[in-house]
């Protein structure tokens, strides 16, 4: 991580917001380096939305700066705000206007002329697949349509930083996708992206380094990868054939892994951390097949990043996610 | 942010709010039925009553006109407070925040657009008051300047509801709060009935009450007069009705266009 970087497209540095007696955001730091795809993953109620609130000059920070496309939140806010686009997590269209009358408003609003607003509306339509829904109410687009058409929005005056709050979120699997893709070539044209998510397996496949934050402060930070070493080891995870005999498996996983194991009994499932890979997983099946435990499925995997934040916050995101409602 | 940016970025907004009303003609009926009901209420339920004996009540119902186009107008109002509290509630507020633009513009763009609204809901209202036996007696240029003066009270009204919207935390609460306030400013008025006839407190409030002000100088401007035998209104503010009128709309833009404003700044949405 090159934290310490003059050059930084969005460089945030003890971010502190407070509702009440409730800290939002208790001093965060971040830096995203130009052209880079930073992920800023959280649960709900991580402060996420109050960083982004912050960053795009919608809410003033308690304490703490920020600087986004070299202009300062606090002092310059008309300047940031002819540098970035921002695509929020509640598809911000204007349901009674059609696609490309969103995209000139938008062109109009940036400070375009007419023509160039016109143009550059048709241009982005096209770009996203937008052209024959162009001149319908926008009130009949398909949530995926709709997210696609307010990250265009985000795009209208070809932004040097673009924040996406939450792109993804509420979009069906495919609809997921379709956005995924069309983020992933608005990074290789260069542009510099801080996007917040839920999901961690949407920061493993769109970010370049990864912050995550939880009740307001950065808890870990890294690339994808530097955050799975971090845990170290592998997950070892198998499925016996009886619920009775999860006791036994979680007892084995317990001898041959590192922590406690994590049973479900639901999927009659059970796994658990083991930093001596293949062997731990002999070791396993040897102990359970003396005590007589049926497997039906055994598998050794890297952690993902779900196993990351368990790691680093003792809850699951989706647990999380649950408790804030 | 300078004043050639301010009026075309209110201009783009303007344009958009229009055609969010001309995607949703519904309105209309909503905007329409409503003063239509009073026109009917007041012209034959009270109008025998309240008109005074002899009459056929057409004294009453020429009398009524205006008063009922400055409420219908006033009621508009709350249009604006419910544009802005959905707009607030589905983002684009916060769309609007994070461009490059003029916010005055955000909200002097919602304000004209409304008064688009008011036009169209005018020439509604003047084809019912003529269906009654409402004429017009002045001369056209006074008549222009009428309907002027019930456009410039609509949109100085139209700047409170701007800021009552965007102090309301839902849609819903903008609904009630933009209407509960238009009850005793269109009834404590001469708009229905003569305003010498309002007990001691209440006949001081409709003295200085800027929509009595209003009606009175859009009455005058129709030449449309009180029903024979009626008190005529005196005092300052009715013997100076047009410029009073103009002047209370002035104060009025003055106190809400900064405290619109001031609010749009600090709105969040969530």
């Amino acid at each position: 991580m090159s934290g310490i970087n003059g050059q930084a497209a969005v460089s945030a540095r003890g971010l502190a917001k407070s509702y009440g007696s409730t800290r939002a955001l208790d001093g965060v730091d971040l830096d995203v380096q130009p052209g880079r795809v930073l992920g800023l993953l959280g649960p709900n109620g991580a402060g996420k939305t109050t960083t982004v609130r912050i960053l795009t000059t919608l809410l003033k920070p308690d304490a703490g700066t920020a600087v986004v496309a070299g202009h300062d939140v606090v002092a310059e806010p008309d300047a940031v705000r002819r540098s970035i686009g921002l695509s929020g997590q509640y598809a911000a269209v204007d349901e009674n206007l059609t696609g490309f009358e969103n995209l000139y408003l938008v062109g109009r609003l940036y400070g375009k002329k007419k023509a160039a607003a016109r143009t550059r509306a048709r241009e982005l339509l096209t770009r996203f697949q937008l052209e024959e829904a162009a001149d319908r109410p926008s009130k009949g687009y398909s949530g995926g349509m709709r997210r696609r058409l307010d990250l265009a929005g985000a795009l209208v005056a070809e932004p040097a930083v673009v924040i996406l709050d939450e792109p993804t979120t509420g979009l069906d699997p495919r609809g997921r996708i379709e956005m995924w893709e069309v983020i992933k070539e608005l990074v290789a044209d260069g542009t510099t992206v801080l996007l917040t998510t839920q999901y961690l397996e949407e920061a493993d496949h769109l970010a370049d380094s990864i912050v995550v934050i939880d009740k307001g402060k950065v808890i870990a930070r890294g690339t994808a990868d530097e955050l799975k070493s971090q845990i170290g080891g592998e997950r070892l995870e198998l499925v016996v054939s009886e619920p009775a005999e999860l006791v036994a498996a979680a007892d084995v996983l317990g001898q041959v892994g590192v922590g406690e194991p994590a049973v479900d009994e639901h999927t009659r499932r059970a796994d658990v951390l083991v930093d001596t890979g293949p062997k731990a997983l002999v070791e396993a099946l040897r102990l359970l097949d003396a005590r007589g435990v049926v497997v039906q499925d055994v598998a050794l995997h890297r952690p993902t990043l779900d196993d990351v934040f368990l790691s680093l916050t003792g809850h699951a995101t989706t647990q999380a996610e649950e408790v804030s409602r | 942010m300078n004043v050639t940016k301010m009026f075309s970025d209110a201009g783009v907004v303007t344009w958009r709010n229009v055609m969010n009303v001309r995607r949703n003609p519904e309105w209309l009926l909503g905007a329409t039925a409503f003063p239509i009901m009073f026109v009917l209420m007041f012209a034959y339920v009270f109008g025998g009553a309240i008109g005074g004996p002899g009459a056929d009540g057409g004294e009453y119902r020429e009398f009524l006109i205006a008063g009922i186009f400055a409420q219908t107008v006033a009621f508009n109002s709350s249009y604006t407070v419910i544009g802005f509290a959905s707009d607030l509630q589905k983002g684009i507020i916060d769309r609007f925040r994070a461009l490059p633009m003029s916010r005055l513009a955000v909200i002097l763009g919602r304000t004209t657009a409304d008064q688009v609204l008011s036009v169209v809901v005018l020439v509604v209202m003047s084809i019912c008051g003529l269906l009654i036996g409402w004429r017009i007696r002045g001369s056209v240029v006074d008549a222009v300047l009428g309907y002027l003066m019930i456009l410039l009270f609509a949109f100085a009204l139209s700047w409170v509801g701007a800021y009552i919207g965007l102090i309301s935390r839902s849609v819903e609460v903008a609904n009630s709060a933009g209407l509960i306030w238009m009850f005793p400013l269109t009834f404590i008025s001469s708009a229905f009935v003569p305003q010498e006839s309002l007990p001691g407190v209440l006949g001081s409030i409709a003295d200085w009450n800027p929509f009595t002000a209003a009606v009175n100088a859009t009455r005058d401007l129709f030449g449309n007069s009180s029903p024979a035998g009626w008190p005529e209104p005196s005092g300052w503010p009715a013997e100076n009705a047009a410029l009073y009128a103009v002047l209370s709309c002035v104060v009025i833009i003055a106190i809400f266009a900064p405290l619109a404003t001031a609010q749009y700044r600090k709105v969040a949405s969530k």
